[in-house]
């Protein structure tokens, strides 16, 4: 990175420390940083993020029905190939579909939908249909929780024109907070995934004359089958 | 971008003139205010919220040179690179550097108003590098050569018809008859045409509205999820951000989120909020394998240490324009630089100078609204008002304004004679509007009655109705 000016940070810094009239070494500052960014705080968290389980699968369905999304219901994880093929004779799709190795998608009993064929790997754009597992979801505004991995490709999430989403009804959290507090326990605390995607919907945009058009660069379809517990 | 703000009466007038604006304007005073209101009537702790998101961002500004440093050491940590950039130039600079490293033809970008700050697109144009923004109000601006008009919503100013004639104009390889009468049939255009140049750029710049000092975070906030095509597909992600983007922790900017797009669309949230953590990891299948973070001070730090320092606070949701009436009336290209509205009247004087943008912070009524609407509790009102006095401070207020300022502070300072006048020309302003309660004319007053009528004087006046309601006291 040769042509960064080796004294650019130094200067930025030093302007911003005159300006607000401190200096760097200030313990007591340093301190109230530090207990601030290694036991992070919730601030008010929303009444409506809590509820027994039942209450939030059912607000989180809801909320996301609510921004164009749709839903499947599986009492078993058997029954998810059956369902994605259905969906996809539903809706005229061509049987292929394109997802991640991660072993709660990839171990599904896929015998089951014969005609699905799977291609693994991340997407590329001639891709229609990519599947993918949430890690979880937060019934306050509809939104799906996904991260990225060696077995789950952001790509997916993007490209095709539909995404199907497996979510476990168990991994539906009530608010952003249960959401930080679990993948700190996954993934350790002050680091997070590559990419944590919050998926609410569709892809849409507005920006012709304020109407709303589905599909804008993303997936036009989201489709969810919901695992677990019968809402 | 080049600033026009000086002009800002001329270009006002300009934009009460132009019948397209004014459609496109009037479909904005539709389309958002009552989406905000119900959406933060539908969450109780919204007032709350704003009070803790107005908290956060004051502590971060109280410590930013902390958590930038911590911001920084985080990004490398995971193995992206942090740069600094003091100045526009600078960040122009660095971004042309890194995109020469990459061997970039073409840059996809996601909707940055810092890229439009430091006019990078020009930057990169002229040095045989193709931007293409993909943001879809954008690439519609990009395409006639406009700077955005509103920060959300660049190509709010445009009617459907507009946008039509512009494809056919560019697209040319498509075939003419096609139908483009809808706004589903542009927008499935602008999809295909913006696919290709995605999965062909060789690097993605996209802006942030967060950077998260807890775990080295970028956060972009989308409906059409450009940005995360832009910065997924691309080898080289660039994030170009500034400086007073940082906030401490996760929990935080789940804090900020709850009022960001509440106030900005009306959404409870966003349709994407992608978190991005440093460049493709081991055994990832996709993601940048370079992850640049270009963090621009532009005047910033400047700001810190001044009494209108809140306008740091400033998360860009555009709900300060969205209910302003002078917006509603000239739109954003009449202020004449990046940022319209409110916050530009607030913003612009601090970050390009009170002799550029003197008019903007006196293009206001005082309503309140914008400060009543703002997520971040900003006093945009007095923030103008600082301004004002600055500039009467500095000679610079107009001869009119002086004039009429003498001529009130004549009167107020003699009170029996405001009484007696104020008693006897409210009725002959009445009898004047001829029982219609306003003025479609007045004399000397064309710059107010040309575009929108005077009210006359209803009741009695405000020193009798105030001594009614003491019951005489004092």
């Amino acid at each position: 990175m040769s042509r960064d000016n080796p004294h650019a940070r130094d200067v930025m810094l030093a302007r911003i420390r005159r300006a607000l009239g401190v200096a760097g070494d200030d313990v007591a500052r340093r301190v109230a940083v530090q207990r601030r960014l290694s036991a992070p705080r919730a601030n008010t968290v929303p009444a409506r993020a809590s509820g027994s389980r039942t209450e939030l699968v059912a607000a989180f369905r809801a909320r996301l029905e609510q921004q164009s999304a749709t839903f499947a219901t599986a009492a078993a994880i058997g029954e998810v190939p059956a369902l994605v093929a259905a969906y996809l004779r539903e809706h005229n799709l061509p049987a292929r579909i394109r997802m991640g190795s991660d072993p709660a998608i990839a171990a599904l009993p896929w015998s089951e939908a014969p005609a699905v064929q799977i291609e693994h790997g991340a997407a590329a754009g001639s891709d229609e249909v990519g599947f993918s597992r949430a890690i979880g979801a937060a019934a306050e505004t509809g939104t799906l929780v996904l991260t990225s991995g060696p077995d789950n490709p952001t790509s997916i999430n993007f490209l095709p024109e539909t995404h199907v989403i497996l979510l476990a009804a168990a991994d539906v959290a009530g608010s952003y907070e249960e959401i930080w507090r679990r993948l700190r326990t996954l993934h350790g605390d002050r680091t997070l995934p590559r990419t944590v995607n919050y998926i609410s919907g569709p892809s849409r945009t507005a920006d012709i004359e304020g109407m709303l058009v589905m599909g804008a660069h993303g997936p036009r379809r989201l489709h969810v089958i919901l695992v677990g517990e019968a809402v | 971008m080049k600033p026009t703000a000086h002009t800002f009466p001329a270009n006002a007038t300009k934009a009460l003139a132009d019948p397209n604006l004014q459609i496109a304007l009037g479909k904005l005073r539709t389309n958002y205010v009552g989406a905000i209101a119900a959406a933060r009537a539908r969450l109780p702790e919204f007032e709350t919220l704003r009070d803790e998101a107005r908290d956060i961002k004051n502590h971060v500004l109280a410590h930013l040179d902390l958590y930038l440093e911590e911001f920084e050491r985080k990004v490398t940590e995971v193995g992206g690179v942090v740069h600094w950039a003091s100045t526009h130039a600078e960040a122009r600079a660095l971004i042309l550097d890194i995109c020469r490293k990459a061997g970039a033809k073409t840059v996809t970008k996601g909707k940055s108003m810092i890229s439009e700050e430091i006019a990078l697109n020009d930057h990169l144009a002229a040095n045989g590098i193709e931007p293409v923004e993909t943001d879809l109000g954008e690439y519609l601006i990009q395409i006639r050569n406009e700077p955005p008009s509103h920060i959300i919503g660049p190509a709010v100013h445009l009617t459907r018809e507009q946008v039509e004639a512009d494809f056919r104009r560019l697209h040319t390889h498509l075939p003419k008859g096609r139908s483009l009468g809808e706004a589903t049939e542009l927008v499935a255009e602008a999809r295909g045409i913006l696919r290709e140049r995605f999965l062909a750029a060789d690097v993605g710049i996209t802006g942030a509205n967060f950077l998260i000092a807890e775990t080295g975070t970028t956060v972009i906030v989308t409906n059409e999820g450009n940005g995360d095509l832009t910065q997924t597909l691309p080898k080289t992600h660039i994030v170009l951000a500034s400086i007073e983007k940082v906030v401490p922790t996760l929990e935080d900017v789940s804090t900020i989120l709850r009022v960001l797009a509440r106030s900005a669309t009306g959404q409870e949230i966003s349709t994407y909020t992608t978190f991005s953590t440093g460049p493709r990891r081991p055994g990832d299948p996709d993601g940048p394998e370079q992850f640049h973070v270009v963090l621009l001070d532009g005047g910033r730090s400047e700001i810190l240490g001044t009494e209108y320092r809140d306008i740091l606070r400033c998360i860009r949701c555009g709900a300060c324009m969205d209910h302003c009436p002078v917006y509603h009336a000239v739109g954003g290209h009449a202020y004449g630089w990046v940022y319209p509205g409110p916050i530009g009247a607030a913003l612009n004087p601090a970050l390009i100078g009170l002799e550029e943008a003197g008019h903007l912070p006196n293009a206001s009524t005082f309503c309140g609204r914008c400060e009543e609407v703002c997520p971040m509790r900003i006093p945009l009102p007095r923030i103008m008002r600082f301004w004002r006095e600055k500039q009467f401070a500095l000679g610079r207020t107009g001869a009119p304004a002086k004039r009429a300022m003498r001529l009130w502070a004549w009167f107020a300072r003699r009170p029996a004679l405001y009484h007696l006048g104020a008693r006897i020309a409210m009725p002959l302003l009445r009898l004047a509007a001829r029982g219609r309660g306003r003025f479609h004319k007045l004399p000397q007053m064309g710059g107010w009655t040309d575009h929108r009528d005077f009210p006359a004087p209803e009741g009695s006046t405000f020193q009798a109705q105030w001594a009614k309601r003491r019951g005489g006291l004092p």
